[in-house]
């Protein structure tokens, strides 16, 4: 498997009106060829301005790259012009957003939304487009294709409108598909049915995902990896073994401790008091200190660093430094965790 | 990893971390009432505000205005009628106006009979008139041009009498029927749009909140009468009244509530069914009650910028019955009447139009940018 | 749809019949006959004056005998201009009327809409500020006062047009220009709200993130959304261009309806003014009609309802 995507040490930032809101602050991962890396978070980590920011969305003129990479195929996507972005856009890089609804043109048909990035991109003409986009409708799994894509956008359910949304963002073939939260705004079947169709779709032509959630039940369903996010940061990345059978952060045992699961016992879900930090005055030190039971005086004072636990699995706790005390994680989670592996399902399903 | 640096740490920091305060759940904006947040983003508005100071002026000069000069508001004299603006200080900028002296082209085959023509028409006195040949002319019909500058005030011996705006066809000063014509437009305006306000609000209410067959008639009445433009109403109301400041006010009053009203009853319906008055009427809360305390509330923003747009809209229908001579009539002054006569006399004496035309611009721009600013105010989306 | 149009036609039927029916009890109740406009007749004159316009006969005869008028197109005879039905009247006023109107809506509206889209794609710069500000003087500035200001430059000082004549075709530039004001206010200030919300939706960042270039987005996907709510707006804007043309008629002495609706009030020539006012409420209400009609044709959420769910 080679690297597709290399992000280094990304930071992104706001200016609003009372100041700069720094949302990403020094993210790294990288993403292999036809794997699917899941960003976990909650709202405002930062998770989705990452993944706008791959694709050079960012609003402006508010949003600005402060500093860092984004290597895809070699190539630095910072440094492009929105021209040569416009080339990358839908072709090699495409994006599949939240709501299907508002997502979609309502006063344009499907087809001919999915033919635009057709002529586009693979300079076809609207024949050869319309018949590939035919095509599309029926590999997304919507039936009567041929009828369909003469509709518009109100005339599908919720879930049929997301396939169609894929069916776009998949039409040119690209490298990476971005899905920024895509089963949120559906009903928990339908989300079922939509998982199970970009597995299906990356199983046939291994295309990357990277997939942007705050559900560890979704990750546990589609990700190779997962890279957990807080406060513009990541504070943790792994297989997604690593991640559910042997987390080290506070934060992921907080997160893995807080899914509701059927096969739980009786016992208080584990919470994590207190909210995300305001990331206008972002605090000195660890983000999450001010939220996390096993904080230690360095934590107030210094961000830990990003610590290797094996070749796949790195956490950014001080707790895994030399003179750390060793913490264990709470019971409630332990016992979550060997739920998880008797049952060899990750919860969620 | 950086390794040395992180072995050299001190052993002290890895202990857990002594809490002094939580400040995980600190709110860091602080919190206004939605007031506070409206009064905020409207003094941020600089065109808002520059109009409100604009309007603030205007009116404080059409009370103090007319007292500022001399004469009264039907004072007539002809032997200073249609005289240009004439102030002191101001006289000696000859370009902007004020120096009391009448400007105008002339033409003619030569620049002898251009000239002649100037001074036939400046009352033959030709001491008091310069000349500037703008073209010689080569005997052909209107070759030469000459440009008459009539010094009206010294030919009259009047050289130290001012009239600030000048006079009109009767000889009545200018700046004292503006501001007076001012004050009438503004209170017929102000006392429809209060008329249309408690009218609208009521019917509005009514209908909204009852809703049902209550609210079905009653908007099929408006749909009747929002059938027939306001302005012919308007005219038709003129046929049974005499023309007046009454009349007028009572023409815009009948006409201009439906918005009003459509609007209230849109609001009112929406927040009718919001769960916050399901909740106080869960409580036991009376309607009395809901209506003043949970509805009005809500609703005060949309009356404040509706009526404040109103006023404009009352301001040109006054102007415009009072141009066609159905609304306020000479003696009297409005600025309609006054741009009335201005009209008569554009060619020839055009200051008389300028001065209520721009007045009466200025009205409507202020109220309309003030109305604008005050919509965004009240919009929470707005507040920064 | 057929049952909502005949709704909508049953609708405006009722109403007008409403107003109509007002009309004839105002008219009634005001003084004033055909006699105003003549003098100095003797008693049997007068007597044979108002017998002809049936004016003797009771009032729910009258009455009766106004509707079927009505509905064949009779709006009765004019008390100032003597043997000359109303209906005569309005029509040869009605060219020069719906001349002006007409080009001064399409003007106005088209170049609304440039400027409009200007103001939103350079959102917040210059020329943004720039059109917001011609739309805010477009809508305050009281049209008598443009018209003014158009004759004071145009006719008086450059000379180019006459100030009041009509006849050739270049007559009609100064009224129009007044006119077109308006709706080049309204349209501009409508279509700059609509377009910058629809630059900011969803689907707007979707065709971006399809790689759609500037141009193509603001066409093909901002553009159209954005032009289809006006159709709301042409309703108003009708009823403005309507009002404004009698201020319009007046100043530049156009023989249109407006200028005739303002001196029969002036002259209280009832039959004329209440031809007049039915026939603006029956305009109004076509327009109303249609212009929802439209609306119901051209957006596709709602002339394609319903389809495989």
């Amino acid at each position: 498997m080679s690297k597709l995507l290399e992000v280094k040490d990304l930071s992104v930032s706001f200016n609003t009106y009372n100041g700069e809101v720094q949302a990403v602050r020094g993210v790294s991962f990288d993403l292999n060829e036809g794997e699917t890396l899941a960003i976990v978070g909650e709202s405002g980590s930062g998770k989705s301005v990452t993944s706008s920011t791959l694709m050079g969305l960012l609003p402006k003129p508010a949003g600005i790259i402060k500093s860092g990479q984004i290597l895809f195929q070699g190539e630095d996507l910072v440094k492009k012009s929105e021209k040569e972005m416009q080339k990358i856009r839908g072709k090699e890089i495409s994006m599949v957003f939240q709501d299907p609804l508002s997502s979609l043109n309502p006063t344009m048909k499907i087809g001919n939304q999915i033919i635009e990035g057709l002529i586009k991109h693979q300079g076809m003409n609207r024949a050869e487009a319309k018949k590939k986009a035919i095509e599309l409708l029926d590999q997304v799994g919507i039936p009567h294709p041929e009828i369909r894509v003469n509709q518009y956008p109100h005339q599908f359910s919720g879930g049929m409108r997301q396939r169609v949304v894929i069916a776009i963002a998949l039409a040119c073939n690209p490298k990476i598909l971005i899905a920024d939260e895509p089963t949120t705004a559906l009903d928990v079947t339908i989300q079922a049915q939509i998982l199970e169709l970009m597995k299906e779709i990356q199983r046939n032509t291994k295309t990357s995902i990277i997939f942007i959630t705050h559900d560890l039940g979704v990750v546990a369903n589609v990700a190779d990896r997962v890279a957990v996010m807080y406060a513009g940061k990541i504070v943790e990345i792994g297989t997604v073994d690593d991640v559910f059978y042997n987390p080290k952060h506070p934060y992921t045992w907080g997160l893995l401790g807080s899914m509701p699961t059927l096969d739980a016992d009786d016992e208080e879900l584990y919470t994590i008091p207190g909210t995300p930090p305001d990331m206008l005055n972002p605090p000195k030190g660890d983000a999450f200190a001010p939220r996390n039971e096993f904080a230690l005086e360095i934590d107030a004072v210094m961000e830990p660093p990003m610590f290797k636990v094996s070749d796949t699995h790195y956490a950014a706790t001080w707790l895994l430094h030399k003179n750390a005390p060793k913490i264990e994680m709470p019971e409630s989670v332990r016992r979550r965790i060997e739920g998880f592996a008797k049952t060899g399902k990750k919860g969620g399903e | 990893m950086e390794n040395n640096n992180l072995n050299n740490l001190p052993k002290e920091l890895f202990k857990p971390l002594v809490r002094k305060e939580d400040t995980s759940e600190t709110i860091s904006k602080p919190s206004r009432t939605f007031g506070q947040e409206a009064r905020r983003t409207l003094l941020k508005n600089k065109p808002a505000i520059i109009s409100l100071i604009l309007l603030i002026i205007i009116i404080i000069m059409s009370i103090v205005g007319p007292h500022m000069s001399e004469y009264g508001n039907d004072d007539q004299n002809l032997s200073r009628a249609k005289l240009p603006p004439h102030a002191p200080g101001l006289e000696k900028i000859s370009w902007l106006g004020f120096d009391g002296t009448l400007t105008d082209d002339f033409k003619g085959s030569t620049v002898e009979e251009a000239k002649s023509k100037a001074i036939a028409r400046f009352d033959n006195q030709e001491k008091f008139i310069d000349f500037k040949v703008k073209s010689k002319g080569n005997g052909e019909r209107n070759s030469a041009e000459v440009e008459a500058t009539y010094h009206v005030y010294d030919a009259k011996g009047m050289g130290d009498q001012y009239f600030w705006l000048g006079t009109d066809h009767l000889g009545r000063d200018q700046w004292t029927r503006l501001w007076l014509g001012t004050r009438v437009s503004l209170i017929i305006a102000f006392v429809a749009a209060i008329l249309d306000l408690l009218i609208g609000v009521t019917y509005g209410g009514i209908s909204g909140f009852f809703g049902g067959k209550v609210d079905n008639y009653m908007q099929r009445v408006i749909e009747v009468l929002v059938g027939i433009p306001n302005l012919v109403i308007i005219l038709l109301m003129m046929l049974f009244m005499q023309p007046g400041i009454m009349s007028i006010v009572i023409a815009l009053a009948i006409t201009g509530w439906t918005g009003m009203a459509r609007i209230v009853r849109g609001e009112v319906m929406k927040v009718k069914n919001q769960e916050f008055v399901l909740a106080a009427r869960t409580l036991g809360t009376s309607n009395g009650s809901i209506i003043r305390k949970h509805l009005l509330p809500n609703i005060s923003g949309i009356i404040i910028v509706n009526t404040m747009f109103s006023i404009p809209s009352a301001v040109f229908f006054e102007a415009f019955l009072s141009f066609i001579g159905l609304g306020i009539v000479p003696p009297n002054a409005s600025l309609g009447s006054l741009i009335n006569i201005g009209f008569q006399n554009l060619r020839i004496y055009p200051h008389l139009l300028v001065y209520p035309a721009i007045l009466i611009s200025l009205i409507m721009i202020t109220f309309n940018i003030l109305g604008d600013g005050l919509r965004d105010a009240f919009d929470p989306k707005m507040h920064k | 749809m057929a049952r909502y149009i005949l709704r909508r036609l049953g609708y405006m039927i009722v109403t007008l019949f409403i107003i109509a029916t007002l009309s004839f009890f105002l008219m009634k109740m005001l003084p004033g006959s055909p006699l105003n406009a003549e003098d100095k007749l003797s008693e049997e004159q007068k007597a044979i004056v108002l017998e002809k316009y049936g004016l003797n006969d009771p009032v729910p005869v009258q009455y009766v005998r106004y509707l079927t008028g009505l509905v064949q197109g009779d709006l009765g005879i004019s008390f100032k201009f003597d043997n000359t039905p109303v209906t005569q009247i309005l029509l040869d006023r009605i060219g020069p009327s719906a001349l002006v109107g007409f080009q001064a809506m399409v003007i106005g509206t088209i170049l609304g809409i440039a400027l409009g889209l200007i103001a939103a794609v350079f959102h917040n710069g210059f020329l943004d500020y720039t059109s917001t500000i011609i739309a805010v003087l477009g809508t305050s500035i009281p049209s008598f006062v443009f018209a003014g200001l158009l004759q004071y430059v145009f006719a008086v000082e450059l000379g180019w047009f006459p100030v009041a004549l009509w006849g050739e075709p270049e007559h009609t530039i100064l009224p129009t220009i007044a006119l077109a004001i308006t709706p080049l206010a309204t349209a501009a200030r409508f279509i700059r709200t609509e377009m910058v919300e629809v630059l900011g939706s969803n689907y707007m960042l979707t065709a971006k993130a399809k790689g759609i270039g500037q141009a193509g987005r603001v066409w093909k996907h901002g553009f159209r959304n954005a032009l289809i709510p006006l159709i709301t707006v042409i309703g108003p804007m009708a009823v403005n261009i309507m009002t404004g043309s009698m201020v319009i008629e007046q100043i530049f002495a156009i023989p249109g309806i407006g200028e005739q609706f303002v001196s029969s009030v002036l002259v209280n020539d009832y039959p004329t003014i209440m031809g007049t006012t039915l026939l603006y409420a029956f305009a109004f209400i076509v327009i109303i009609l249609i212009v929802d009609l439209l609306y119901g044709l051209i957006d596709p959420r709602i002339r394609v309802t319903g389809g495989n769910k």
